[in-house]
């Protein structure tokens, strides 16, 4: 996990209202800074039946955290949404293990001067302040579209490849088939409202932003 | 009637319209411009002025609408997203308003990889849609995307582009309900060769009734070479040029093949049109500004309506 903090309720609520819930929180980098006790707080407000629940240190570790998958298979099936307290790496992986099931992430991943987490992942997270992942079946278009669009494939998009780069994936299409799997399309029908983009590495001190 | 543009006017009236297109020059000169209006004249209801098309420095859209308004053409000036932050597109749009021209077309932008500097910082801090939404908002709202308001709106006839030939096929209609629920007034479309799967697009346009909320012009483009068809073909992001098209300009001699070209594209003017919920065309002979009257004619969209505002 990066330096996180957690979403407003009122961008997280609707998404869950009435859902039984399993929970996936990351203390790997509670060293540099997670908010403990805020995310205690908002998972001992929710209403909704939690099905079950695992903390684990990094969660960015995809292979650790397969186990962990296997491990609570039980509660992960019962739940309807599973939520994720972690940076939008921990939210990507866990996204990406369990394509099929809906996953919202609880967090803001804030950019820290000089730490860019322990290791080199296969998942990016641009640390942009505003996670966008609840929007787009956990794939990030911040920080994988050429363009940094944010509602949908520009005309660019053929056979599943970027226009900017034939080797890369469009990422849009990789949300779009996602959210078709999820039977989530609806999604695309949001309108995507211009992005605060001062939270990210040109903004000012960090501690500042820092809850 | 939001505006005093003339496109309005046409597509407001009922009557089929027709917009062209200009590239301006990549250098300062103005009378490439002034000779390129003076054809497209009487022939066209608005024309857009490229923004930088292909990410090549060229002349700025807004100046080089000018220079053709003062040929008494009707100017769509095209904005991207690409090289603006919110400030300066705001700026500019209040720029453009100021000078008279009625007409803004919102895009996102060619990637700079494409174009002459590469090496550029993209800016992309909007996107299209979102750029629709902040026009329509300072239009109709009097209020700048911060909230703030203003005293003097930029009364804009407000464009965007769809491409119905990009994947994934099934979101294209959504992402035109996402233009239209943000504000525009209508849509340009990209160049049409596979009428089957353009008429296929507008059908789901039909079905959620989109095409009564938004004035829809299709995109049409005479091909002057077997070159030019090869490499629409095969180099051109997003662009759909069925084998049909290959083998139709394959069957004359190379001397006729631009003939073929103009007949193949008045042929697909006719076709489109018998589309229900196409209001338009927009035809882009870029570089190629000669042959507009004579695809116009043949298409038998002369005269251009004259509507008084």
């Amino acid at each position: 996990m990066l330096a996180v903090q957690v979403k407003a309720e009122a961008e997280i609520l609707p998404l869950i209202s009435s859902k039984r819930l399993f929970i996936f929180e990351c203390l790997g980098c509670r060293d540099v800074h997670y908010p403990v006790e805020k995310a205690a707080e908002f998972m001992d407000s929710l209403k909704e039946e939690i099905v079950g629940k695992a903390t684990l240190d990094y969660l960015c570790h995809r292979e650790f955290v397969h186990e962990y998958v296997k491990a609570y298979a039980g509660e992960i099936e019962r739940a309807q949404v599973i939520l994720v307290f972690s940076c939008g790496v921990g939210a990507q992986v866990v996204s990406s293990l369990l394509e099929d099931r809906i996953v919202y992430t609880c967090c803001d991943t804030l950019y820290l001067n000089g730490f860019q987490g322990l290791t080199a992942k296969e998942f990016n997270c641009d640390q942009c302040g505003e996670c966008y992942l609840n929007y787009t079946g956990g794939l990030c278009p911040v920080a994988l579209c050429s363009k940094n669009l944010l509602n949908g494939p520009c005309g660019g998009s053929q056979a599943g490849k970027c226009e900017v780069d034939p080797d890369m994936p469009c990422v849009w299409q990789q949300i779009f088939d996602r959210l078709a799997k999820l039977g989530q399309l609806h999604t695309l029908e949001r309108l995507g409202t211009p992005k605060n983009w001062n939270v990210s590495p040109a903004s000012s001190a960090p501690e500042k932003r820092l809850p | 009637m939001k505006t005093r543009s003339n496109l309005e006017r046409v597509l407001e009236s009922g009557q089929f319209a027709v917009t062209g297109e200009l590239g301006p020059p990549r250098s300062a000169d103005a009378e490439v411009i002034r000779k390129k209006a003076k054809i497209l004249k009487g022939h066209v209801d608005a024309f857009n002025i490229t923004d930088g098309q292909t990410a090549v420095v060229r002349m700025a859209s807004w100046a080089a609408a000018i220079i053709g308004k003062e040929e008494g053409l009707e100017p769509i000036v095209q904005m991207t997203c690409r090289d603006r932050n919110r400030i300066a597109l705001q700026m500019d749009v209040l720029g453009i308003a100021a000078l008279g021209i009625n007409n803004m077309l919102c895009l996102t932008g060619d990637h700079q990889k494409f174009g002459n500097h590469p090496a550029a910082r993209g800016v992309y801090d909007l996107d299209s849609i979102q750029l629709v939404r902040m026009v329509k908002d300072m239009r109709d709202e009097k209020k700048f995307q911060c909230g703030d308001e203003m005293a003097v709106e930029p009364r804009l006839f407000i464009g965007a582009a769809e491409n119905p030939f990009a994947d994934p096929f099934e979101f294209r209609v959504t992402r035109l309900a996402k233009k239209v629920e943000a504000g525009a007034d209508f849509i340009q479309t990209q160049i049409i060769y596979n009428v089957d799967k353009f008429a296929e697009w507008m059908k789901g346009v039909r079905d959620r009734g989109l095409h009564e909320r938004v004035k829809i012009l299709a995109g049409v483009a005479p091909i002057k070479s077997m070159g030019a068809a090869r490499y629409m073909k095969t180099k051109v992001p997003g662009m759909d040029v069925p084998d049909s098209v290959i083998e139709r300009l394959q069957g004359v001699t190379k001397e006729q093949v631009s003939r073929e070209g103009i007949k193949l594209c008045v042929d697909i003017i006719n076709q489109v049109r018998q589309i229900e919920g196409v209001a338009g065309i927009h035809l882009m002979a870029i570089e190629w500004e000669e042959v507009v009257p004579e695809i116009v004619e043949a298409a038998g969209l002369l005269p251009r309506p004259k509507i008084a505002p």
